[in-house]
């Protein structure tokens, strides 16, 4: 596997200023990853991961210290280049809210290429990869509102995939899947990884994700406090 | 091109919200196009009738004659030039001298214009034959309005009495023959008609008149002490009156259009609030913020497109309707309009207004739809992406 660093954070504390007691979510986290892992954040809840994520993902910055990821520092990103970081390299898993729901399933997945400005054969081809890949083919059409919450989970994933990102952060992918869906999920996301080189970073509580990671990163009220490498 | 197709799938998207802005919103649509509408119609319609009854296709006016200084009335009179003398003589134009005078009709008094028409004149059409024949006595037409005002009515006498030539005082008696409907308030209030000759006899003004009038077609020439007018000066009271109504009527319109507007700016604070999280999703995908604010401003551009379609559905065949069968006024509203008017308005559309108004709309709406979007740009997608409302 090639040794190029894809993420680093060095000291990276994120303090909320909630109310009269500021919320320190994560304090000095020093972490490097390099392209093509396949790392999860575990840890109790309210212990960082989202922060940690959202952070890498440009879509928050740090208080103090820095973060780089894929070589720009995201505490100096404007708007304008951290949203073109975002569409160009990497996908999203969110812990929550996910689809649009005014789209269908096809348009959600469909959305991150026409921000790309990809052809349209190219995005139907792509599309349909990816809806094969989290076996939805059958359910283009449904709107976000008719699928079930695995089924959300699926598409949310296949639109993370879908233009195949240098980075995929995924905030507890599984959560709604039952034991035979998120096994599927998961042999396609390895696929994706081995084949496209695609780095995937989870947060997770669920043991059958981490028996999948091949390196576990247990944060604890912010803190590193295990980095495991597996070797398999 | 990625934003108008969101625009759109957003808006289909939304469903029966959207079809509810468009119909609020096309009222407007109709209102506006109505409205201006059957004032284009006045206009025309008033503009016309002035046309055949007095206006023709412009005037001569003798040097010194001003309607709005009845001062200069009585030295304003001069001989008519002989080319228009020719003209009126083969029916080409119509010289009318007007002198002012006093009329005493059941012993009370007025004062009043007399003018002096060839009663076989063919340029103005008003019923000036009836000045024809007559034994002896001075006949005299009069408009309804004046009959109304002095109490006069058909085969009634009045004294009338003037200045002459020489500033001497003079009376007789006039006929008066008939009585006329006009809608042009001009040729009836405050004056009586009396044959040319007559009068220039009565008042020793031979061979000359005040104001002649040709029809359309010729272009003016230039005669030495005489000055044309065009319709800009004969019209113009016409115009002054539609644009003071009309823009009485627009207080009604921009008031609709108002709350059209708040409607569509709430909408869109609304819309902009209970997709908070979508929005986050948006620019967490990576969506620049200047492309959603755009986004969001085009679906409220596209709301006014789609409710200029709502409003052809049921404003086109209204508008139709309207312009074959007309505005009937309600009785007594066509004479306080007091210019000409008929009982029935026909609203005449012009493509100007047309698309005047869908601009215009577009435009406010496109305003009002950016507005409240700069909110977006003050959101943090995490925030949002959570329903937070920062
Ligand atoms: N926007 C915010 N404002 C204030 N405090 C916040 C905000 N977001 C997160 N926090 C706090 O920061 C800490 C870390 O939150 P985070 O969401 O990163 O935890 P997590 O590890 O993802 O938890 P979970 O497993 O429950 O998803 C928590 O104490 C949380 O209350
Ligand atoms: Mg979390």
């Amino acid at each position: 596997m090639e040794n190029s660093v894809l993420i680093r954070t060095v000291n990276l504390t994120k303090i909320y200023p909630s109310g009269e007691q500021p919320i320190t979510a994560l304090r000095d986290v020093n972490l490097v990853f390099q392209a093509g892992e396949f790392a999860g954040l575990v840890g109790p809840s309210g212990s960082g991961k989202t922060t940690l994520l959202n952070i890498v993902g440009s879509l928050d910055v740090p208080t103090s210290g820095s973060v780089e990821v894929l070589g720009e520092k995201i505490e100096t990103l404007s708007h304008k280049k951290a949203a073109r970081l975002r569409n160009r390299h990497i996908g999203f898993i969110f812990q929550t809210f996910n689809l649009l729901p005014v789209y269908t399933v096809y348009e959600n997945v469909e959305f991150p290429l026409l921000l790309l400005g990809m052809t349209a054969a190219a995005r139907r081809k792509a599309v349909r990869d990816a809806l094969a890949w989290v076996g939805l083919s059958d359910r283009e059409h449904s709107r976000p509102a008719q699928l079930s919450g695995g089924q959300s989970q699926r598409v949310a994933i296949a639109r993370a995939v879908v233009k195949k990102p240098d980075l995929v952060l995924a905030d507890e992918p599984t959560a709604n899947l039952d034991a035979d869906n998120s096994h599927h999920i998961l042999h396609t996301m390895e696929d994706i990884n081995r084949d496209l080189g695609t780095t995937f970073l989870f947060s997770t509580h669920d043991a059958k994700v981490i028996a999948h990671l091949r390196r576990k990163i247990t944060l604890v009220d912010g803190r590193v406090t295990a980095d495991e490498a597996r070797t398999t | 091109m990625i934003i108008p197709k969101l625009a759109f799938r957003n808006l289909i998207g939304n469903g029966a919200k959207t079809w509810l802005n468009a119909l609020v919103l096309s009222f407007s649509f109709v209102a506006i196009i109505w409205g201006q509408s059957l004032f284009e119609g006045m206009d025309r319609e008033m503009s016309k009738v002035t046309i055949d009854q007095e206006a023709g296709g412009g005037q001569y006016w003798a040097g010194a004659y001003d309607p709005y200084d009845p001062a200069t009335i009585d030295d304003a009179p001069a001989a008519i030039p002989a080319d228009l003398a020719a003209d009126a003589a083969a029916g080409r134009a119509a010289p009318i001298l007007i002198v002012s005078a006093t009329i005493y009709p059941k012993g009370r008094m007025f004062p009043a214009l007399l003018k002096g028409v060839d009663p076989d004149q063919a340029v103005l059409k008003l019923p000036f034959d009836r000045l024809l024949g007559g034994d002896g006595e001075i006949p005299g037409l009069i408009g309804a309005r004046t009959a109304k005002s002095t109490g006069l009515a058909k085969g009634d006498t009045v004294t009338v009495r003037w200045r002459d030539a020489s500033g001497t005082f003079d009376a007789a008696d006039v006929v008066v023959v008939d009585v006329f409907q006009t809608q042009v308030q001009t040729v009836d209030s405050g004056l009586i008609w009396v044959p040319l000759e007559t009068l220039q006899a009565m008042t020793g003004r031979p061979g000359r008149a005040t104001v002649v009038t040709v029809p359309v077609g010729p272009a003016p020439r230039s005669y030495p002490g005489w000055g044309f007018q065009g319709y800009d000066v004969l019209l113009k009271d016409i115009k002054s009156f539609v644009q003071a109504k009309s823009l009485g009527f627009s207080i009604f319109y921009v008031t609709l259009m108002a709350l059209a507007l708040l409607a569509i700016f709430n909408t869109q604070i609304l819309s902009i609030w209970h997709r908070r999280r979508e929005i986050g999703m948006l620019i967490a995908l990576g969506m620049p913020r200047g492309r959603v604010i755009a986004l969001f401003t085009l679906e409220g551009a596209l709301l006014s497109i789609l409710a200029a379609a709502v409003g052809a559905v049921y404003g086109l065949p209204l508008l139709i309707y309207m312009s074959k069968h007309g505005w009937v006024l309600p009785a007594g509203q066509a004479d306080s309009f007091g210019l000409a008017l008929d009982k029935a308005l026909y609203p005449a559309y012009s493509t100007g207004l047309v698309f005047g108004t869908i601009l215009l709309v577009l435009a406010a709406t496109t305003i009002v739809s950016f507005l409240p979007t700069r909110k977006i740009v003050t959101l943090k997608p995490t925030d949002a992406l959570k329903g937070k409302w920062s």
